[in-house]
């Protein structure tokens, strides 16, 4: 993706160009509908909810915003969440990085498959998600006797919580590199290998460099899932206040007790959160963007 | 250092690249391996540096089985047909890889590193280039930094594949001098891909003219051009008029006609070849030689080439004959002319799709 928003760069010189030239301009008319259309979705469906969390959050005052942040449930949400990224994030860097490289530089029977199942956690409903951990893992489920035995909590837990928010956002680093991998071919690893380098130092000095905005976007978007994600860490949460509560669980249960201030109090750090990923993506195009070049 | 190859097989799926190939390339020699695409170079190539595993046969770099040696203990230098340079590296880095990548004991010092990336930038006279990424580089230029990169690590063999391949013909032809000269100076053994049989004929020291995974001739440029040893080196070096027929008393019969030639050793059903420039207009409908129609005639600079169309029994085939610009006919002829082909030199070689048959 990060490829491909770098090419949107550049079409946009292209895109100018043609504007510029009587002979390919559109009609005025066309260009404004369309821009008109584009830009009234844009401002009800995107702009509009994000002020109203901002608003709602600050409709009475300061002082209740930063109470309903700094409450202690609400700060053992943030810290569960930063929990829960902070070990899913890693783990699927990891992973997306050996499957991106598996997948592209080897064959290997399973292959298809492999790229399939990289997929399976953004075809399945995270709610189902959710529960095939639940069916594993709780008391009546395949291997809950034994975790019990050995008095292991997985369910209504934080190992649940950061096993869920695993799968949810197992594709995203994976998805990132394995077309940029496989654009860029094997060549240069190949000059590296013959000028004497290790298997590890072509890695780490070739093909890394040779990705790493596309690394770093698709840790960016694992991470903005990790906090953001709803379903399935709430089918294994078990909602225990100060707990096993994210922030995304928090806002909800905030919500269903009429305190609405608070709910988008903590809603507003999400959606901070939103524009800071935004923002930091948008960067990271551009550096793809003056890289490509 | 030498290099030996036997009996090396390779097979893509059901394409065989390489069919139980033997080759011998002498140390110091510049060799061109020569050949239409997919006839296996590349894949021999790549072989020899160790990059593709052979299905069976051996590689002995300089007498010693290579076979279980890894590509980066193998010492060879390798330039790819697209550079492959390190994009995200300076052009000095990318020449520095080779050093950097040594084992802590014996890699040189960072001075001495950088002694070697300007001896070697000096070599391929871009110097001045040191501090650019290869992006803003000309093709040209990119390809002299891989060679420049390859060289860094001394190896004992160099492998050019299609190494001018991905560039403009003007800059194709400076660089092809330009290596030429390399070579002389460093006398390392060097094999280099091509599919372009001038840029072959022009640098090497020897040809080797492969098809379909098979040696078709080895030798001297010279050689392979005047005494082609099969059909398909006849056809592949230079521009060939090909007729197919029967042995007779004064040439080759075909159909009714005959193409005169001087006596040859092939009987039974022949392919003859006749160049260009040795195929002889008559202007005349009736009588000796292959009878065909002027269908355009095309002046381009010193040479008049005119193109004809076979008549009666080889109608439908295409002949090319090239005449000096300064020849009367060459301003004459006009089109749909009827005339007759006498050549003036025939290579002749037995068929072989009919000898297999007899």
């Amino acid at each position: 993706m990060a490829a491909i928003t770098a090419n949107l760069y550049a079409q946009h010189d292209r895109a100018a160009l043609l504007e510029s030239r009587q002979a390919t301009r559109e009609a005025p008319w066309v260009k404004y509908t369309i821009l008109g259309v584009a830009l009234t979705f844009f401002a009800v469906f995107l702009l509009l909810p994000l002020a109203v969390v901002f608003a709602e959050a600050l409709a009475k005052g300061w002082e209740t915003y930063l109470d309903a942040l700094v409450e202690p449930d609400a700060l053992s949400a943030v810290k569960l969440t930063l929990l829960a990224a902070v070990i899913s994030v890693p783990l699927n860097l990891v992973f997306g990085v050996a499957a991106a490289w598996a997948i592209t530089r080897f064959d290997f029977r399973g292959k298809q498959l492999l790229i399939t199942l990289i997929d399976l956690p953004f075809s399945v409903s995270p709610v189902v998600a959710g529960l095939i951990y639940v069916l594993v893992f709780s008391s009546h489920g395949w291997i809950g006797p034994w975790l019990l035995e050995h008095d292991i909590k997985v369910i209504f837990a934080v190992p649940g919580i950061v096993l869920a928010t695993v799968f949810v956002t197992v594709p995203f680093v994976a998805r990132e590199l394995i077309p940029l991998l496989q654009a860029q071919g094997r060549e240069e690893e190949e000059a590296a290998v013959v000028l004497g380098a290790r298997g590890w130092q072509v890695f780490w000095h070739v093909t890394l460099p040779n990705v790493r905005w596309a690394l770093l976007y698709g840790v960016i978007l694992s991470n903005a899932r990790a906090m953001g994600e709803f379903g399935a860490v709430s089918v294994v949460s078990g909602h225990i206040r100060g707990e096993t509560n994210t922030l995304p669980l928090h806002v909800e249960i905030l919500y269903n007790e009429y305190q609405f201030a608070a709910a988008f109090a903590v809603a507003s750090l999400l959606a901070l959160l939103a524009l800071v990923t935004l923002a930091v993506k948008s960067w990271i195009e551009w550096r793809a963007a003056q890289a490509h070049d | 250092m030498s290099i030996q190859v036997q009996n090396i097989h390779k097979a893509f799926g059901d394409f065989i690249a390489l069919d139980n190939l033997t080759l011998d390339f002498p140390s110091g020699e510049l060799v061109a391996l020569l050949g239409p695409s997919g006839c296996g170079k590349t894949t021999l190539l790549r072989v020899i540096a160790g990059l593709e595993q052979a299905d069976s046969g051996r590689v002995l770099l300089d007498g010693d089985d290579a076979s279980d040696t890894h590509v980066r203990e193998r010492q060879v230098g390798f330039v790819f047909q697209h550079y492959a340079l390190f994009r995200h590296m300076t052009v000095f880095d990318n020449v520095a890889f080779g050093l950097r990548m040594k084992p802590r004991g014996i890699r040189p010092s960072e001075s001495e590193i950088k002694r070697k990336v300007h001896e070697l930038l000096q070599l391929v006279q871009l110097d001045w280039l040191a501090d650019r990424f290869p992006a803003q580089l000309s093709g040209g230029q990119r390809q002299r930094i891989a060679l420049a990169r390859a060289l860094a690590v001394e190896p004992r063999v160099l492998l050019l594949d299609e190494p001018f391949g991905a560039l403009d013909a003007k800059v194709r032809k400076e660089l092809r001098r330009w290596l030429r000269r390399l070579h002389d100076e460093l006398h390392i053994t060097s094999i280099f891909v091509t599919h372009d049989q001038e840029e072959a004929l022009e640098v090497a020291d020897r040809v080797v003219l492969m098809n379909h995974g098979r040696v078709e001739q080895i030798g001297s440029p010279a050689e392979v051009y005047q005494q082609p040893a099969t059909p398909f080196v006849y056809g592949f070096l230079g521009a060939a008029n090909r007729f197919e027929g029967r042995s007779s008393a004064g040439g080759i019969a075909i159909g009714k006609a005959t193409l005169t030639a001087e006596q040859h050793a092939q009987h039974g059903e022949v392919i003859a070849f006749v160049r260009p420039h040795e195929l002889d207009i008559v202007r005349q409908e009736f009588g000796h030689g292959i009878p065909a129609r002027v269908s355009r005639v095309l002046t381009l600079g010193a040479l008049t080439r005119v193109e004809l169309e076979g008549r009666d029994d080889v109608a439908g085939q295409h002949f090319d004959v090239e005449l000096p610009a300064s020849h009367p006919l060459a301003g004459s002829l006009i089109a749909g002319e009827p005339v007759r082909l006498q050549p003036r030199s025939v290579r002749v070689f037995a068929n072989p799709e009919t000898a297999g048959a007899a």
